[in-house]
């Protein structure tokens, strides 16, 4: 399972037609606490990067605590979850459910990405329970590009002080 | 001619303790090559019916354990926790289920004629190490560069340190009459992308580390890149390195079939595959870790993954070594990999402090990799005839022995081009935006969105 998620391929598609919207928008990107995967995280940085946003990229084997902590003392406008070894429905579930129950980050945009289970196309279920659970997006590889432009274009602006 | 010091028959003594590395020595001069697949399956019975299936496949085979990524970064809580929720890993959990039941699931499978080797990938591997010895496995594979740089947050030093007492805990099954079989991960680093000589480099480096701590039978890996004669030229300067800084040890060198983006046709995994099988008998090597058709999308299943061997048997059998760069020729790969490995090696009289002093200087650094203390300075690219080339060398010590490298910036798009070159390649050279579409349209994926606007509860604008 070396490949890293099809999400980031799907996402160069979306690269050509953006302007530079995300100026002073912070992005945090992060694997999951088991998830060894980098050239995802490397490829995602290097793409939002170049839609303007700030990138803060979290590397490899994120665990729980660390996510929540950086979200909330960054308190960023995204944070896009990449994850390519199969757990990522296990980790998310976890993680999503640690995050929301800080009040601050109630409202985060978080989107959830890549191969979720060790099955492939055949987990289809767990993008629905991932969404209850609180992520605002979930997109399984191969899924396309044009559900997570619509999410990066729709964000919120960050309230500033 | 090519001249190949025989890696076999040097050491008696050793021989006749058995084990993984002799097996493999004996099938080599036997003619033949040795492939492993790489499975992991977290249900103990699965694991047990896809090693018999390994066994019993039309190839000369060896078993494998993968482990999961819970075991890999020491997570037993959430290892338990999964295991008890029935839900599947992405590997056997090797502590969590412990050695009373890993030795069940060996027990007739393996033995002198199919030795099994445990594979996790961890820079934390103590339980690792402790839990194959005591369910009786002797070969393993990793190293304190290769499992630590590309897979998590632990320290290099931690890493350094933690390989060097299992090392050390490892040789010590030699006392018990058995011989423990190390292989380095260092030819693999990051899957791609990493310029040949750096991984032949880290490769043999690794394979000196394991060396100073005791271990006398070794393999040295080496991942299939992007072009078979850049290839060719990387495993003889491998095979030279270890024959000129080794000569005292059992070692062979194991060929990985593509570790990046692999092709998704079945088509292109098996033309990919079918070039890493000729690789393999082309430099003499003497084992090959296949990928399967499953690859680009799941964990494979075991009839996938015994398929993927017997093709690659069935190719290797008719394969035939290469005359290639000899022994002792000095291609670019070669003078490059010795320049690294001379130079860490002067660092310091300790290897495992060479290494970390490597790192910190910058003569050692792999592109893209994004931990802390990796310098990040190199960076690397495919040339027009597919050769994997320096780009930006940083502070490697190769500035007199390599020329004309030019800084080029790399946009998203670029790396994606990059790293799916292996994967065009094989796949056909269709543009990648149909064939996305194409993908879309029939696999049904699913995609689920809910605009951050309409979240209940969200205000924050």
């Amino acid at each position: 399972m070396n490949e890293y998620a099809e999400l980031s391929s799907d996402l160069a598609d979306a690269a050509v037609d953006y302007s530079p919207e995300g100026r002073g928008r912070t992005v945090v990107v992060t694997s999951l606490a088991s998830d060894s995967h980098t050239w995802n995280l490397v490829f995602l940085q290097l793409f939002l990067e170049e839609l303007g946003y700030d990138v803060v990229n979290l590397g490899p084997c994120v665990p729980d605590e660390l996510l929540v902590e950086e979200c909330r003392a960054r308190r960023p406008d995204l944070v896009v979850v990449s994850s390519v070894n199969g757990h990522g429905y296990q980790e998310g579930l976890r993680v999503i459910r640690e995050l929301r129950a800080h009040g601050e980050l109630v409202d985060l945009p978080m989107a959830i990405g890549g191969k979720l289970g060790v099955g492939g196309a055949q987990d289809t279920r767990y993008a629905e329970e991932l969404m209850v659970a609180g992520f605002d997006l979930v997109i399984e590889e191969g899924a396309g590009t044009s559900a997570f432009r619509h999410f990066i274009e729709s964000l919120p602006q960050r309230a500033l002080p | 001619m090519n001249e190949i010091v025989p890696s076999s028959g040097r050491a008696v003594s050793r021989r006749e303790r058995g084990g993984f590395g002799d097996f493999v020595l004996r099938t080599h001069a036997s003619g033949g090559l040795v492939v492993q697949p790489r499975m992991g399956f977290s249900d103990p019975d699965e694991m047990r019916t896809g090693l018999i299936a390994t066994k019993e496949a039309s190839a000369t085979t060896v078993g494998t354990l993968t482990l999961d990524s819970y075991t890999r970064v020491g997570d037993r809580e959430a290892a338990r926790r999964a295991l008890r929720a029935g839900l599947r890993l992405n590997g056997y959990p090797i502590v969590e289920h412990g050695a009373e039941l890993t030795r069940l699931v060996l027990n007739g499978v393996r033995g002198p004629g199919f030795p099994v080797q445990v594979r996790h990938g961890s820079a934390t591997p103590l339980n690792i190490f402790a839990s194959l010895i005591e369910a009786g496995l002797d070969a393993t594979e990793g190293g304190p560069v290769s499992y630590c740089l590309p897979y998590g947050r632990v320290p290099l030093a931690e890493s350094v340190r933690n390989w060097a007492r299992c090392s050390e805990i490892f040789a010590r099954l030699r006392e018990t009459g058995r011989e423990p079989h190390l292989e380095t991960f260092g030819g693999c680093m990051l899957g791609q992308l990493c310029p040949p000589s750096q991984l032949v480099a880290i490769s043999v480096l690794e394979a000196l580390f394991f060396y100073r701590y005791g271990l006398r039978s070794l393999s040295a890996s080496y991942a299939q890149q992007t072009d078979p004669a850049q290839d060719r030229e990387a495993i003889f300067a491998l095979r030279r390195l270890c024959a000129e800084l080794l000569p005292e040890a059992d070692w062979h060198v194991v060929v990985y079939a593509y570790m990046g983006v692999y092709p998704t046709t079945p088509e292109g995994s098996y033309k990919l595959l079918a070039r890493a099988a000729e690789l393999a008998v082309a430099t003499h090597s003497e084992r090959l870790i296949v990928k399967t058709v499953a690859e680009a999308h799941r964990i494979p299943t075991v009839a996938e993954n015994v398929a993927a061997l017997e093709y690659a048997a069935a190719v290797a059998a008719m394969a035939r070594p290469a005359r290639g760069p000899s022994l002792t020729e000095d291609t670019q790969t070669y003078v490059e990999a010795r320049t690294l490995v001379n130079a860490v090696l002067n660092l310091d009289p300790d290897i495992g402090r060479a290494l970390l002093r490597a790192f910190q200087h910058g003569y050692l650094d792999i592109p893209y990799c994004v931990h802390p203390d990796n310098r990040g300075q190199t960076r690397s690219y495919i040339d027009g005839d597919g050769w994997l080339r320096w780009a930006e060398i940083g502070s490697l010590p190769l500035s007199h022995v390599v020329k004309g490298t030019q800084p080029r910036a790399m946009t998203s798009a670029g790396l994606l081009d990059a790293l799916s070159y292996v994967q065009r390649k094989f796949d056909g050279a269709a543009p990648s935006a149909i064939r996305r579409n194409d993908l879309r349209g029939k696999s049904g994926h699913m995609m689920l969105a809910r605009s951050p606007a309409v979240n209940p509860g969200s205000g924050v604008s």
